[in-house]
């Protein structure tokens, strides 16, 4: 097994999903097949390799940090699915 | 007027010699796009801002006041931002999300007089090779609607092969332009990384994703990419390297070519029709003066493994981003933020982008992260210069855009690995960054479109566009198409 029922409930705990028990059942089936596969990778050794962060073309390029005219608050606002007085609103955070 | 059939160079010398109008021109997509429904190419169609536009310009075109792109009637996949339409990403979790802003390759396009006709359909964010994976439900192929359009830029690819457009915008992250091109017997060009602003394009992988055109003919891809193509300053990969003129590029007689042909790619698992009809177009360029010879890519075989690693891992990260709090689908119900959070996601995702998202978070989990994210780094590393070796001795290579022709929708839907290893031929350019191109080299016995692939080195399209050229003046004296 590439990949354990307990691995699997903390990876989708920390990616903010819940699957339930058939899911679970397939994504480990499905899952333990594509690592099995990656770890292909195992077989090269890597010990002298540098990683590429990127496709390693050209560098970045920053440009300066200047105010310029952006969304305005009602563009920002307009695809929220819940707000109030020109704020997102969610469920309550602060517990009484 | 009978557009059918018509590549964007042959509508544009209509409409400049007034021998068509754009309204007649996207009348004449409209009606198609009503009779082709059965295909799902798209999710949205605009057609009262098409109609309009096409009235201004037609208007403009009168006074001799119109830009390069007149007469192009384009569909854009449906993760490239269009100020005020809808741009769902193929997902549940943004079905109602509306855009506020444009894209800049939009905007390049609209400053050039093209008119955007509708969005297209995909599998979801990205993730799929066969156009299935869309809340929309599955695109099907317009040359056998049994079997699959490819992906994931599905939509644009039929748009263009069943003509409800002139051309189309796709991106491609791992080979969602060239793979549904070759499927539908299209032309599909990925840029080199940094040739096109990825402003506006809603993120999957960013390291790995590039916008391009899906066209009829190689000079239209050309035509295409001259206008999208340049530095951006919202977009801070985007490179500073010099646009040239593909048209008149591709127009200008080519130099003596050397192609290579990596051994990797004519492999056992390659349908035998598709090797043989991608060496007969090689022996016909020989014999048009091109320097052919056999070379290798050694780490070819470890592509998909490291691009899955590196896709997923970078998939995580950016889909973090739908929480259900600034826009997208939100759960009704959820007591406190944190149920809201789960509900959202979990309810607003598609089966395959929850893989995705929880195989880039084990990648990238502690314990995990050296043996897997940081190794597939390395391997990329390796692709990189397999490929920098290999332009020494040649100056662009020709393999298949995929080992298969269209496959059957379904056939490998419940095995996610199955239709990962289909991407085996386009994900190496990606990991390496360099363009590549998807063009049609005929059909197979059972009339599917087979693709041939050109690849070359970074910032070099004009080779890969000659060279395609070349292709397809071939493919269609051979009658091949």
């Amino acid at each position: 097994m590439y990949i354990s029922s307990a691995e699997i409930e903390k990876i989708a705990q920390l990616a903010k999903l819940k699957l339930g028990q058939s899911e679970k059942q397939e994504l480990l089936r499905q899952l333990g097949d594509i690592i099995a596969y990656v770890e292909k990778i195992n077989q090269l050794d890597l010990s002298q390799v540098p990683a590429a962060d990127s496709a390693d073309i050209e560098p970045v390029n920053l440009r300066q940090d200047k105010i310029e005219a952006g969304l305005t608050p009602q563009q920002a606002l307009m695809n929220a699915p819940a707000k109030n007085k020109g704020f997102f609103s969610v469920p309550k955070v602060i517990k009484k | 007027m009978n557009f059918e059939g018509l590549d964007y160079l042959a509508i544009r010398r209509l409409i400049f010699q007034r021998k068509a109008s754009c309204r007649q021109l996207t009348n004449h997509y409209l009606s198609q796009i009503d009779a082709a429904k059965k295909f799902n190419a798209f999710i949205s169609v605009l057609k009262k801002y098409a109609l309009t536009s096409a009235e201004l310009l037609d208007q403009r075109l009168q006074k001799s006041d119109a830009g390069p792109l007149a007469g192009l009637v384009i569909a854009v996949k449906d993760n490239i931002n269009f100020r005020d339409s809808l741009s769902t990403c193929g997902s549940k979790i943004l079905a109602n999300y509306v855009s506020p802003y444009n894209a800049t390759v939009i905007e390049k396009l609209l400053n050039a007089d093209a008119i955007v006709i509708g969005k297209t359909n995909m599998d979801e964010f990205g993730m799929g090779s066969s156009g299935e994976n869309s809340f929309f439900g599955p695109v099907k192929n317009p040359l056998d609607p049994n079997r699959a359009a490819g992906g994931s830029s599905a939509g644009s690819a039929v748009a263009v092969a069943a003509s409800l457009s002139t051309a189309a915008l796709g991106s491609d992250t791992g080979g969602s332009i060239r793979q549904p091109a070759a499927f539908c017997g299209v032309v599909g060009l990925k840029p080199t990384y940094g040739r096109v602003s990825r402003f506006g394009l809603v993120a999957f992988a960013s390291s790995l994703e590039e916008i391009g055109p899906i066209t009829k003919s190689v000079a239209d891809a050309a035509a295409i990419l001259e206008v999208i193509a340049g530095h951006d300053t919202k977009d801070a990969t985007s490179a500073r390297q010099p646009v040239k003129n593909y048209s008149d590029i591709i127009r200008a007689r080519s130099r003596k070519i050397r192609i290579g042909l990596p051994r990797e790619y004519f492999v056992a698992e390659v349908t035998p029709e598709i090797k043989t009809a991608i060496l007969e177009v090689v022996k016909k360029l020989e014999q048009q003066g091109a320097e052919v010879e056999w070379i290798s890519l050694p780490h070819t075989e470890f592509a998909i493994a490291a691009y899955y690693i590196i896709a997923a891992a970078e998939a995580s990260s950016n889909l973090a981003r739908y929480d259900g709090v600034r826009y997208g689908f939100r759960s009704d119900g959820s007591q406190d933020i944190e149920q809201m959070y789960l509900n959202s996601r979990s309810d607003g995702f598609g089966e395959e982008v929850k893989r995705r998202i929880l195989l880039g978070t084990f990648v990238l989990s502690s314990g995990y992260y050296e043996n897997y994210y940081r190794r597939a780094q390395k391997v990329r590393h390796l692709i990189h210069l397999d490929f920098k070796a290999a332009f020494q001795q040649c100056d662009c290579l020709i393999a298949p855009t995929v080992p298969t022709t269209a496959f059957f929708l379904g056939e490998k839907i419940r095995d996610p690995l199955q239709m990962y290893l289909s991407d085996v031929f386009t994900v190496p350019a990606n990991l390496a960054g360099i363009p590549a191109m998807s063009v049609p080299c005929g059909t197979d016995s059972n009339g599917l479109p087979i693709g041939l692939q050109i690849m070359a080195d970074h910032f070099n399209e004009e080779t890969l566009l000659q060279t395609g050229n070349a292709v397809e003046s071939i493919v269609k004296q051979c009658k091949l198409h």
